[in-house]
């Protein structure tokens, strides 16, 4: 941990984005983590993806778990709104703001211990709800803060540093999230912010649950030789399935690719993703062929990373309930509950 | 890009922008951390040893190394270096047993030295401890120069500037005062002696040729025997209205004395516009407040003078304009006449030698000036060596004490027989300043505190005596807030390629993004796809060995870092690490430091 502040010494020519913010008005406190930790650079991706879109801070609701992962919210847009609640809660909290509030941009940052162990149920149903959120899993194969137990996502064979090997079947999120029907798919990894910044613009744009399970190495747990989730096992094994280019509303769009590589997809703010396949017959629309696709590249030892499978129209939690467009919070007490008279006369029509 | 060799020493001292900036190399964050310890007098002999005048250079250097202070990059104002090196001389202990002795055992040369201004004290500075018997020859009653005889005592009180000469004459010079040097070739004929240095300044002030000078001559006075006259008190006092020509520094000092000598309407007379004045603004800044106006676009035409007595000078009124060849031409608007009882002319000083044969040897090139080698100091005869404002005309204190280090290594290896073109390389020490796993030998928390105001004495008292420094000088308060300021440019970020796992955290903190990990390429285009566009070309761009994971290069722009330290404690494996670079200066009769070789270096493994 270090004891100074980040200087406020900034680059002097630091560009400024349409709400005339620098980059650096999207930091937070400094990281009390690990030096190294893989966390860090999903926070300063995090940072990124935000000073891109132009977002206002006060728009924002960052929300999160118990966990070193759970703990990055403190370190991104200090100005934004934030709730950090009980271990493996978060989705709930998260489901329940949306509902009062749809019109912040929610920021859910949890773990893999948070999320697949502690956390599952609560997971999928914030997955089948397709609450509208960025869910950022950041997926280290350990219980980092409790000084690196092996994790639900920890694969068969990897070992512990101090030697033991992991026998059990891991939970894959992505495998997960798909089979629960969300919309939203990504893989990525934290040292490769060319990737990681552009599904994370896209996550946001999207309307209803954008999952994104980062793999974030555990700098003082699980970076050793053996470990399946380590920097260097990540890069030597994975393998970009889908490049995403995310292309914001205002900018015009530039290339158009003939040979049908490249699929524009129009997202619910007028944004577009474009997905260009690195790999031929990958179709990220195709939900039962991604699923059949990922099972093939994991017994191969691959790890498919990009956005894997997106769907853009479709309805979030407030279409599937049939909510008002206007934000609860926003509308008056006395017409969101009007009282036992027209309680009673409520009822008076059901006798 | 090839990788960046950071064991030469030139690397890690341009990053040390001040040090770089500096003539003599002084190390000034060195200096500045010792002040911050309270270590006054450990600081004051940090400052000797390169600049050896630290209580003079601390109220007059011409500071070359603060407009290009890093700080200056990161906010507008740079640290107030100079200043602080004032608190080091003023705050310091008793250093008797720590100046250098002359050798007790001579070794049997004789240098003279003509002239004392700084160049020749440096010169007997270096010498004497070798065993060199120096012998000075002055033409005026007192030694020191121009820093004696021309910079006012409210600027430098005598008494900083007699105890920093001495430290030189005591240690056993042998010094004729009233002496001038009028032939060169008796003193190498009858003198004895093995080598000569001509440290004899630029001591005639250019004249203004123009209608009514020889009447008016009795009230227009050539500033810098002016000022002369006023150090050795043949000058008392002056009319009250007074004209200065000319806004260098010179000016400044004229204008300045003269408010203090009885005139109350005084006026700087300037050519050119303000983006033109020679004077720092520092200068402009004090002369300015002493109620002194500076007058633009006034070209003078001639003096006027009725019955025999300066009337004032009528000046052409006139605009200045590029013309094809981008050189400056003057459009003349009107004409004005101005009042005054004394005219001082302070439009630049030339060179004279009219005492050097021109059958002796030494060769004389443009403007009538001795050639002089840039590296050697020496003229084109053997063993005469030139430096100080007598090798290429005026400059200031701190380039002219470099002249004289540089003149006594070649003095003494002419001397010992070796060639002067050898010139002693500089060396370099670097060692880590991890103390435990986030602390740091030196401060390494950013101050945003803007740069400290001078405090001044009171106007009135201030004029009423020639003698009453203007500036009070930092109290302990101020320098606390000055020194936190330096942003330790020599701590060096010190990078292991082989020890990186390519995490970004480095990259993610840095706060003025400095690092950037990317594929390899020509510098230029690099540049240009760095976490920020690295458009100073005139810092340098850090390119490290092949990174282990994916053979990209770690890139660092020495541009903006504020060596904070924060890569270096974000960094799991110490592939960075902040090493304290301390720059080894030759000197005459040293010992060569190792070239290459970063001593003591404890690159974590
Ligand atoms: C008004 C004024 C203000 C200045 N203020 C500053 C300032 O604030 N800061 C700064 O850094 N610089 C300042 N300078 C410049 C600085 O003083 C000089 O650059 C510096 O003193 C040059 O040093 P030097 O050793 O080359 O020669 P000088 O200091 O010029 O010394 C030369 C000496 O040689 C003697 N001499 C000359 N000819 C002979 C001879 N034939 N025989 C014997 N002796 C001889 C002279 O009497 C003199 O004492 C100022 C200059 C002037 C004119
Ligand atoms: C209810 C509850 N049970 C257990 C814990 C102890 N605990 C704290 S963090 C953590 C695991 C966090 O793992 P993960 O979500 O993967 O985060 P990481 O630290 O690896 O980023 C556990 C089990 C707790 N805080 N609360
Ligand atoms: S910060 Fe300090 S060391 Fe760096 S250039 Fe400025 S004064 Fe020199
Ligand atoms: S010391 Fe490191 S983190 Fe701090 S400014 Fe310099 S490069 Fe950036
Ligand atoms: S923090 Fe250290 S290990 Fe990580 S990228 Fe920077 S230099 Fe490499
Ligand atoms: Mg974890």
């Amino acid at each position: 941990m270090s004891y100074i502040t980040k200087p406020s010494a900034r680059h002097p020519r630091l560009p400024s984005n349409a709400v005339g913010l620098t980059v650096r008005d999207y930091e937070g406190s400094m990281s009390t983590l690990c030096a190294g930790c893989g966390h860090d650079s999903v926070t300063a991706a995090l940072v990124q993806a935000f000073f891109e879109l132009d977002i206002e801070p006060h728009r924002v609701a960052k929300l999160s778990g118990i966990g070193c992962s759970s703990k990055t919210p403190a370190y991104f847009v200090s100005e934004a709104h934030g709730f950090n609640s009980v271990h493996g809660r978060m989705p709930a909290i998260a489901a329940g703001a949306n509902a009062a509030n749809r019109d912040l941009l929610y920021v859910g940052i949890s773990g893999d211990g948070d999320s697949l162990s502690i956390g599952l149920g609560q997971f999928c149903h914030a997955i089948r709800r397709n609450v509208n959120m960025l869910y950022v899993l950041e997926n280290n194969g350990v219980y980092g803060l409790t000084k690196g137990q092996f994790s639900a996502s920890a694969d068969i064979g990897t070992t512990s540093k101090r030697g033991e090997v992991n026998e059990q079947e891991p939970i894959d999120p992505v495998n997960l999230a798909l089979s629960l029907g969300a919309t939203f798919v990504a893989r990525s990894f934290s040292g490769d912010k060319a990737q990681l910044v552009p599904i994370l613009k896209a996550g946001l744009a999207h309307n209803g649950f954008a999952f994104v399970d980062v793999i974030s190495p555990c700098v003082t747990f699980n970076d050793h030789e053996g470990s399946t989730k380590s920097y260097a096992y990540t890069r030597d094994n994975m393998h970009e399935v889908i490049e995403t280019d995310f292309v914001p509303l205002r900018a015009e769009i530039k290339t158009d690719y003939a040979d049908g590589s490249v699929q524009a997809i129009t997202m619910h703010d007028g944004s577009v993703v474009k997905l260009r396949k690195v790999t031929e017959q990958y179709d990220p629309n195709d939900r039962s062929g991604v699923v059949d696709y990922l099972s093939e590249t994991r017994s191969r030892g691959e790890i498919a990373t990009g956005l894997l499978f997106l769907e853009a129209a479709g309805a979030d939690m407030h279409g599937f309930q049939g909510t008002v467009d206007q934000p609860l919070v926003d509308i008056p007490y006395e017409t969101l509950c009007p009282g036992s008279a027209a309680l009673d006369q409520l009822q008076a029509e059901w006798r | 890009m090839q990788p960046t060799n950071t064991r030469n020493p030139d690397y890690y001292h341009k990053v040390v922008d001040c040090q770089w900036g500096c003539p003599a190399h002084t190390n000034v964050p060195e200096y500045i951390r010792l002040i911050a310890d309270g270590k006054y007098t450990e600081s004051y002999m940090l400052n000797r040893e390169s600049n050896v005048f630290p209580g003079i250079l601390g109220r007059t250097c011409d500071r070359p190394c603060e407009p290009v202070c890093r700080r200056t990059r990161i906010e507008d104002e740079p640290v107030a270096i100079c200043r602080l090196k004032r608190v080091a001389a003023d705050l310091r202990g008793d250093i008797d047993h720590l100046l250098p002795k002359a050798a007790e055992t001579k070794n049997g040369k004789r240098i003279a030295l003509i002239g004392s201004g700084p160049a020749s004290l440096t010169v007997a500075n270096d010498l004497l401890p070798l065993g060199y018997e120096c012998v000075i020859f002055e033409a005026l009653p007192k030694a020191g120069g121009l820093m004696r005889s021309n910079i006012p005592s409210f600027r430098l009180p005598v008494g900083v500037l007699e105890e920093e000469i001495d430290m030189i004459l005591h240690m056993g010079v042998e010094i004729h005062y009233d002496h001038r040097i009028e032939s060169l070739k008796e003193l190498l004929d009858t003198g004895g002696f093995d080598s000569v240095f001509v440290g004899t300044g630029a001591p005639k002030g250019k004249e203004l040729d123009i209608p009514g000078r020889q009447e008016a001559d009795a009230n227009v006075h050539i500033g810098i025997d002016w000022l002369e006259s006023i150090h050795f008190g043949h000058i008392d006092s002056v009319g009250e209205r007074v004209l200065v020509i000319g806004v260098g520094n010179t000016a400044m000092d004229c204008c300045r004395s003269s408010r203090r000598l009885g005139g109350n309407d005084i006026k700087v007379m300037a050519r050119k516009s303000r983006p033109y004045f020679k004077a720092s603004p520092w200068e402009l800044d004090d002369a300015e407040g002493e109620e002194i106006e500076i007058l633009v676009n006034h070209s003078p035409q001639k003096f006027v003078v009725e019955g025999g007595r300066l009337m004032g000078m009528v000046f052409d009124l006139v605009e200045w304009e590029g013309n094809e060849k981008g050189r400056l031409v003057s459009k003349k608007l009107g004409e004005k006449f101005i009042e005054a009882d004394d005219v001082i002319l302070a439009i630049g000083q030339d060179n004279a030698f009219p005492w050097i044969e021109k059958d002796i040897g030494i060769e004389f090139g443009d403007w009538d000036m001795p050639v002089v080698d840039r590296a050697t100091f020496m003229t084109t005869l053997e063993g005469v060596f030139v430096g100080g404002d007598a090798a290429w005309g005026p400059e200031n204190i701190i380039w002219a004490v470099e002249h004289g280090h540089q003149a006594a290594i070649s003095i003494h290896q002419y001397c010992q027989g070796e060639s002067v073109n050898d010139r002693p390389p500089q060396g370099m020490n670097l060692v880590s300043t991890k103390m435990g796993l986030h602390e740091w030998r030196y401060s390494n928390d950013y101050d945003a505190n803007l740069r400290t105001e001078m405090r001044y004495e009171d106007l009135e008292a201030r004029l009423a005596d020639m003698f009453v420094e203007a500036e009070l000088g930092f109290d302990l308060k101020e320098t606390v807030r000055e020194v936190e300021r330096c942003l330790n440019c020599d701590i060096q970020t010190d990078f292991t390629a082989n020890l990186c796992i390519e995490c970004d955290a480095c990259i993610d903190v840095c706060p003025t993004h400095c690092l950037t990990m990317t594929h390899n390429g020509e510098e230029d285009e690099v540049r240009q796809r760095l976490t920020a566009v690295a458009e100073n070309t005139e810092q340098a761009l850090f390119a490290s060995e092949a990174l282990p994971q994916t053979a990209r290069i770690m890139f660092k722009d020495e541009d903006l870092c504020v060596h904070c330290g924060l890569c270096a404690e974000r960094c799991p494996t110490a592939a960075w690490d902040m090493m304290q670079f301390d720059l080894l200066n030759p000197y005459a009769g040293q010992e060569p430091w190792p070239t290459t070789a970063a001593t003591a270096s404890t690159t974590s493994a």
